[in-house]
């Protein structure tokens, strides 16, 4: 009998190369005669660039090169934004090294090229640049002003979308309650741990480029928008990455110039980043101000919710940055019924780094909001937080259910996820040590915090992002080939940066074909082996490229079934497929995948039609988004006299459906809460007045480090999505999505007796000391 | 230009290098020792952690000429052909790296804990792996990894 | 990430180094290099050559030197830590140490450095000055004692003169009934400190005879608490001590920066202060 694979935790195939440091990272690899690109970059956040002087520089030994914007300007194109969200958004020009004005303090003005990194840094510093200051924009609601200095000539509103459902006036007239508040979702800084770099070549016609980049699918079709040159001549492929969490879901100005600059000297170039350099210029996330109305009944049932946000888009729109609040669009209803709803939003222009995806990309902002205000609501009528959130909480038995924002939820079970929880987390108990603490007047407070969430993600039906104006869709694609001595290579349009597709896809196809665990290989990342694919975020890898994969694999059987009914003289209706063979019913007879593929490729005797291969190719694209959500818990002990938080524990009860690998799926919600942990209590990139990033490295931009963290408890509910035939959900966002409003409530629970309702992201001690000197007075 | 003589991973190396070149970038550019990546410029993130003279030190906050004559041990240096480190093999089973890029230094940190304290509480590892960050994982599995390779190293010393 | 180009002379003396160093005014002492190689790394300074001293004999090493421990400059915190000259003779050295950024940096970054590099927001130079070390100072004309009041003049300038090379410090050891404490208030355990507040504290028949406390942070150099380590003399443990512990932030110009305006950090030196003496003092 064959274990299932699906469920197992398996140990992943890719660590033993990442754990003896024989890693292909982008700035691992090398080309004969490679030169070393190194950008100057700007130091005003925006100026007119009067001149570039690169001469200086292209005298200095090792130099080959030195070129300025102007350098650039014929063929350079402009960085694309491929999510106009509507149809008379202000998209303006962005080149990739900036001509004539900079809008942000690290845009590129001029670069060099070297025979190695220590001569271009040298070579950098010999560039004089002439800049005419121009006003910083730096504020969004001052951006907006009438009399505010514009980023770009059309000004510094982006777009505005006002989306509606229901009868909002009605809902807020004369409502019982109503909670009004205004949540900052400070702008963060992804800091994935690897640098990117970009590596191109060329022999005169074709290209290559290495990038540490999310999405080399996208990444060709884009370069060869940009810079005209034909797609079927750029190559791209995607090495080791060393995470993304969206910042590597971008076409970047260096991945174009580095390409232009192969082509124009004929010469292998890189570039790779240093981390102060990508704090400025990795793009940014977050960053929106959230007006929330939330109207309900005295029992706490919801009647509508009205949002209002404004989002700091940055100085240029790039691939999907307008996209990011508009994912957020359906989702402040999230778990909760009502009458009405009301979403607005308008995107800014500020001389900031742009804005685009970062882990969860709209999703945990609206989460965020909703959660907190949900709080609000059980504070202002006395009601215990969880006993709320039942109140207005699609109930299990209701799904499937369509919300008011007009997403179909499939599937779900918010009781069994929260009852489960709540048990672990000892909910009771910590009430009860809370009472106490505040009767005492303890200077240390407990607070408790819940979040309900779920998320919408496996980006995405291709209908669905047509409709929402996306210039792309969102199938997945895979190929499986059986090869001669019944091995199996699995190529996947999927682009992992540490999620273990290679472990997880071969769990899949294992069951599938009934062949070894081991037995399977996984390709991806090279345009040229993986030709077909829409790459890695939104949690949409295994949702629509793990069923692509089930696809193919059934394809691969359909064939093999017809090749095995030939060689054993029976109809293809009188087999059966079990444990990697097909068995003729009620007989001993029976041909396994592996010798049927052995038979496809000696091709000695095919029956009629059949090809002599037993490979496969599948698109899945799926009907629906799939959703999952969970339940998070968190106590914090909040020190008064410091404003110091510290989380004493912390419960993620999570449903992502069926579970492929546990290992996998437990370390992505892990990783997740800490990232969203940081979120509440650490990140934030700080800009002055004058549009200087003040957090450009990781002594002033906080991560929190193992010391820093507590252990997180974890367990799960299991209710399987019915929008694809894996059952899965994704779990790439959740726990970033989830955590987050979890820290802030318990903080603000701890704090609510001094009269405290909110304490703005990072609560930092000194924030929080201030919210209690504040009431103090 | 100064000479240098630095074993690594347990070769020798004669080099001629600028003063001002980085350890990480003696390893990595001119002996190939890409296995040691660099996550920062400010020494904080010690994803370029090796053993110098038996101590982790981060290789970025070394000069090449600075490691003169001492031994140097990377990721690429522990275990056996064909063998990894128990630590290693601990951080495998554990589930404690997704995409890698810390993993280097963050082994190397914790090879480095053990030689205080082979046994370390779950508050001693966190604390003594202050200096390498990873935004993968959430430090759960790591911390779990690092108990698990102590056992084992405890084991290996024990049984030999 | 990559320094520009210096000069790098590794002599074989002190006297050689002093001499090296007195050549040139652009040319700066490397120690352990874990203040400096950052800031060469981010091409925030650009010395014309390094004078390496780390593997100066003269410099290196832990003395227990009966009224005094003598930390040479190159002694590494991690051996400053874990030397049982420092547990015993100066302990609130080692606690301090231990504060010091992460394992493998203490590994390399030497006490001396450290101290010289005169970050206000480091730990260490809070600690010698509440502890009144004295500096140990070699140049060329010979060797001179610096005072640990003298010794800190700016933001990271210390009174060393060009040419001039720290050798080590005297941490005199206090006697009997001294108890000992490092607070340390920070974001994340890789951040600087908000600020901090090293406490030496005399306990005598139940009530504090003598204390004496190091801010961190808390100015341009670091700065002793006198308003509170007066008031504490004589005074019970109890309310009193809070009291005292309200002057803490008495006469002290704390920064402004991303993690704390100046007024949060009196308040905190306030605090930190009083958790610091009461638990030097033995009343956690």
């Amino acid at each position: 009998m064959t274990v299932q694979e699906v469920g197992q935790p398996r140990r992943r195939k890719e660590d033993a190369r990442l754990l003896t440091g024989r890693t292909q990272w982008t700035d691992n690899l090398t080309r004969p005669g490679l030169l070393h690109v190194m950008f100057l970059r700007s130091p005003m956040a925006h100026a007119r660039i009067a001149s570039v002087d690169v001469s200086a520089a292209r005298g200095l030994p090792g130099v080959v090169a030195a070129f300025s914007g102007q350098d650039f300007a014929a063929e350079q194109g402009s960085l694309p934004c491929a999510w106009p969200v509507t149809e008379d958004i202000v998209i303006p020009d962005h080149p990739p090294m900036a001509v004539d004005e900079v809008r942000y303090v690290g845009e590129a003005v001029a670069c060099v090229v070297a025979t190695d990194r220590y001569r271009a840094a040298d070579a950098l510093d010999a560039i004089e640049v002439e800049y005419e200051p121009l006003p910083a924009v730096v504020d969004m609601n001052q951006a907006l002003a009438p009399d505010s200095p514009k980023v770009h000539e059309a000004g510094n509103k982006a777009f505005n979308v006002t989306i509606t459902s229901g009868d909002v006036e009605a809902a807020f007239r004369d409502a019982p309650v109503v909670i009004d508040r205004t949540y900052v979702q400070q702008r963060l800084i992804p800091s994935a741990m690897e640098p990117r770099a970009v590596m191109a070549d060329t022999d005169g016609e074709s290209f290559t480029v290495w990038s540490s980049t999310q999405i080399p699918h996208v990444l060709r079709v884009m370069l060869a928008v940009v810079t005209g040159i034909p797609e079927h001549r750029i190559r791209v492929i995607a090495p080791d990455v060393g995470g993304g969490f969206g910042s590597k879901l971008q076409v970047t100005a260096e991945e174009v110039l580095c390409l232009l600059l192969a082509r124009r000297l004929g010469k292998p170039v890189k570039w790779t980043e240093s981390r102060s350099e990508g704090n400025l210029t990795v793009h940014h996330g977050r960053d929106q101000i959230q007006h929330v109305r939330l109207a309900a009944d005295a029992d706490g049932r919801i009647r509508g919710l009205q949002v209002d946000l404004l989002a700091d888009m940055g100085a240029y729109l790039m691939l999907v940055t307008p996209g990011i609040p508009m994912l957020g669009a359906q989702m402040f209803n999230a778990i909760y019924k009502m009458d009405a709803y009301q979403f607005g939003c308008t995107g800014v222009f500020t001389t900031k780094m742009p804005t685009d995806a970062y882990r969860g990309a709209g999703r945990p902002e609206a989460t965020f909001a909703i959660e907190r205000v949900m709080d609000e609501l059980a504070a202002e009528l006395g009601m215990d937080p969880v006993e709320v959130r039942r109140r207005n909480w699609i109930k299990h038995e209701e799904f499937p259910y369509t919300t008011i924002s007009g997403l179909t939820y499939d599937s779900g079970n918010y009781e069994a996820a929260t009852e489960k929880a709540l048990a672990l987390f000892g909910y009771d108990k910590l009430r009860a040590e809370q009472a106490d603490r505040r009767d005492r007047g303890d200077p240390v407070q407990l607070g408790i915090g819940v979040s309900t969430f779920t998320e919408m993600c496996g980006l995405a039906p291709s209908r669905m992002l047509g409709e929402a104006n996306y210039g792309a869709g969102g199938w997945e694609h895979a190929s499986v080939r059986m090869l001669p001595t019944g091995k199996v290579e699995v190529i996947t349009g999927t682009s992992p940066h540490g999620q273990g597709h290679v472990t997880s896809w071969s769990q899949i196809v294992s069951d599938a074909l009934g062949v070894p665990f081991d037995d399977v290989t996984v390709l991806h990342g090279d345009t040229a082996i993986a030709h077909k694919g829409m790459d890695t975020y939104g949690s949409r890898s295994l949702v629509i490229g793990g069923v692509a994969v089930v696809k193919a694999c059934d394809k691969v059987k359909e064939k093999a079934r017809r090749l095995a009914a030939h060689l054993m003289e029976c109809s293809p209706d009188d087999l059966e497929f079990a444990a990697g063979a097909f068995k003729v019913r009620g007989t001993e007879q029976q041909r396994t995948i592996q010798e049927l593929a052995y038979a496809a490729f000696t091709a000695h005797d095919l029956p009629e039609g059949v090809e002599a291969r037993l490979d496969s190719d599948a698109t899945f694209d799926p009907d629906n988004y799939s959703f999952p959500h969970g339940t998070h818990l968190c106590a914090a002990e909040v020190d008064t006299e410091t404003g110091m938080v510290k989380i004493r524990s912390y419960v993620a009860v999570d449903d992502v459906g069926t579970v492929i690998n546990p290992l996998i799926v437990e370390g992505q919600v892990q990783g997740g809460i800490a990232q969203g942990i940081a979120q509440a209590l650490f990140e934030e990139a700080v800009y002055d007045a004058d549009g200087n990033l003040l957090t450009t490295t990781m002594a002033d931009y906080l991560l929190p480090s193992a010391a820093d963290l507590p252990n997180f408890t974890l367990d799960r509910t299991q209710t399987p999505a019915t929008s694809n035939p894996l059952g899965v959900k994704g779990v790439g966002e959740a726990g970033t999505i989830a955590s987050t409003p979890a820290v802030v409530n318990a903080i603000v629970d701890a704090l609510r007796p001094y009269g405290i309702h909110d304490i703005r992201m990072p609560c930092t001690p000194e924030r929080v000391w201030r919210a209690l000197e504040g009431v103090r007075r | 230009m100064p000479r240098i003589t630095v074993i690594v991973d347990g070769v020798t190396y004669e080099e001629d290098v600028e003063p001002r070149v980085l350890l990480v970038h003696l390893l990595r550019e001119r002996l190939g020792k890409t296995g040691t990546p660099i996550g920062c410029d400010t020494s904080n993130c010690g994803a370029c952690t090796v053993l110098l003279d038996g101590k982790s030190v981060k290789s970025c906050s070394v000069l090449a000429v600075q490691a003169d004559g001492c031994d140097v041990v990377t990721i690429e240096g522990l275990g056996t052909s064909g063998s990894m480190h128990p630590m290693q093999k601990a951080f495998h089973e554990e589930h404690a790296l997704q995409c890698g890029y810390c993993t280097p230094g963050m082994v190397m940190a914790a090879i480095d804990l053990l030689r205080d304290d082979p046994d370390p509480s779950e508050e001693t590892i966190r604390q003594g792996l202050e200096g390498n960050l990873c935004r993968c994982t959430g430090y759960c599995n790591i911390v779990r990894a690092v108990r698990k390779g102590a056992q084992e190293m405890g084991q290996a010393v024990s049984t030999s | 990430m990559i320094p520009a180009q210096f000069d790098y002379e590794r002599p074989a003396s002190l006297a050689e180094a002093c001499q090296a160093l007195a050549e040139d005014d652009e040319a700066k002492v490397l120690a352990g290099g874990q203040s400096l190689l950052p800031l060469l790394r981010l091409r925030l300074a650009y010395p014309s050559k390094l004078v390496d001293v780390g593997r100066l004999d003269e410099l290196k090493g832990v003395h227990d030197r009966g009224d005094h421990v003598f930390i040479g400059a190159m002694a590494t915190h991690d051996e400053v830590m874990r030397s049982p000259a420092v547990t015993s003779g100066c302990p609130l050295v080692a606690m301090a140490t231990s504060h010091v950024a992460d394992p493998a940096i203490r590994h390399r970054g030497t006490f001396g450095g450290s101290l010289a590099h005169s970050d206000p927001a480091g730990d260490l130079p809070a600690v010698v000055l509440a502890l009144d070390g004295v500096f140990v100072a070699r140049s060329a004309q010979g060797e001179r004692e610096i005072p640990a009041a003298e010794f800190f003049v700016d933001y990271l300038e210390s009174s060393l003169a060009q040419g001039e090379i720290l050798a080590g410090v005297k941490i005199p050891k206090l006697g009997d009934g001294w108890g000992f404490h490092y607070e340390k208030f920070h974001r994340t355990a890789q951040a600087w400190a908000i600020v901090g507040v090293a406490a030496a504290v005399r306990r005598s028949n139940g009530a504090i005879t003598e204390a004496r406390i190091g801010l961190t942070n808390m100015g341009p150099t670091p700065l002793r608490a006198r308003a509170t380590e007066a008031a504490l003399r004589g005074v019970e443990l109890g309310d009193a001590v809070r009291q005292a512990c309200e002057q803490a932030a008495e006469d002290t110009s704390p920064p402004s920066d991303l993690h704390a305006q100046p007024d949060y950090r009196r308040h905190l030196a306030r605090v930190l202060t009083h958790r610091a003496v009461r638990t030097a003092a033995g009343s956690p």
